[in-house]
């Protein structure tokens, strides 16, 4: 038995710090859970935008409000921040649908796609953020 | 297959079901992103006019349809995941499904005003 393998305690608890600090995700983990943390975000977000749709076709006046009301910069951040989560969750399900078809699924293919999603939703709302304003 | 009886399902029709609502929702998203990336500039007119056609009205009925039932499947799988006493996990589905259906509504009462 090598000495290092003598000094690790076990069991390991997972603490918090543990969480935050010592247990590295592998970037197709990160992937997976900011899917579910975008999934969530715009499940709650929907409340919203679905009230500046309906105020949007309300009326002319509403319209020009909900226009002024969207150029605000803690709402441009916030729709920024939801155009994000969707991009992220398109993204990252295709590539799921891919691995649900056996597609992708051995390591280097996995962090590879993986890095792709990230870039590809960053760029996708990096273009979309620019466009829309 | 070899099943163990659970008296409920198998969860494959959820996931199935998860995955063709997603493509139903790619395919609207890509339609509305061409629609509203095509120049025109988006006054009230334009917007009223995209809304009162009969094809967007039923592709956006269909999205939050897909939407609805897409929803359900995640958002139930996070409270399956996290959420462990039994009657609040229960509570919350119940929620979760309350709120889905009063989405559903008020886009219906938004469409066809």
């Amino acid at each position: 038995m090598s000495p290092a393998a003598v000094k690790k305690v076990r069991p390991k608890y997972l603490s918090l710090q543990a969480l935050l600090f010592e247990i590295r995700l592998p970037l197709p983990g990160w992937i997976s859970i900011l899917h579910r943390i975008s999934g969530a975000l715009l499940f709650v977000a929907i409340v919203w935008l679905l009230w500046m749709l309906d105020r949007s076709l309300s009326s002319e006046a509403a319209f020009e409000r909900i226009r002024h009301y969207a150029s605000l910069w803690p709402v441009k951040l916030a729709l920024l921040v939801l155009v994000w989560a969707y991009c992220h969750h398109f993204c990252a399900g295709i590539r799921f649908l891919f691995l649900d078809l056996d597609k992708g699924i051995d390591k280097a293919t996995a962090r590879l796609t993986s890095g792709i999603v990230l870039a590809a939703s960053l760029l996708l709302t990096a273009y979309l953020g620019w466009k829309l304003w | 297959m070899n099943r163990v009886v659970t008296g409920a399902g198998y969860g494959l029709t959820d996931w199935l079901a998860q995955r063709i609502t997603a493509a139903i929702m790619a395919v609207y998203s890509v339609i509305v992103l061409v629609v509203l990336l095509s120049g025109l500039p988006i006054t009230y007119a334009v917007w009223k006019d995209l809304f009162s056609q009969g094809w967007m009205r039923v592709a956006t009925l269909l999205f939050m349809v897909s939407l609805a039932w897409h929803a359900w499947v995640g958002v139930r799988d996070i409270l399956m995941d996290y959420i462990k006493p039994d009657g609040l996990r229960l509570t919350l589905q119940v929620f979760t499904l309350l709120t889905i259906a009063a989405y559903l509504g008020w886009t219906i009462q938004i469409l066809w005003r």
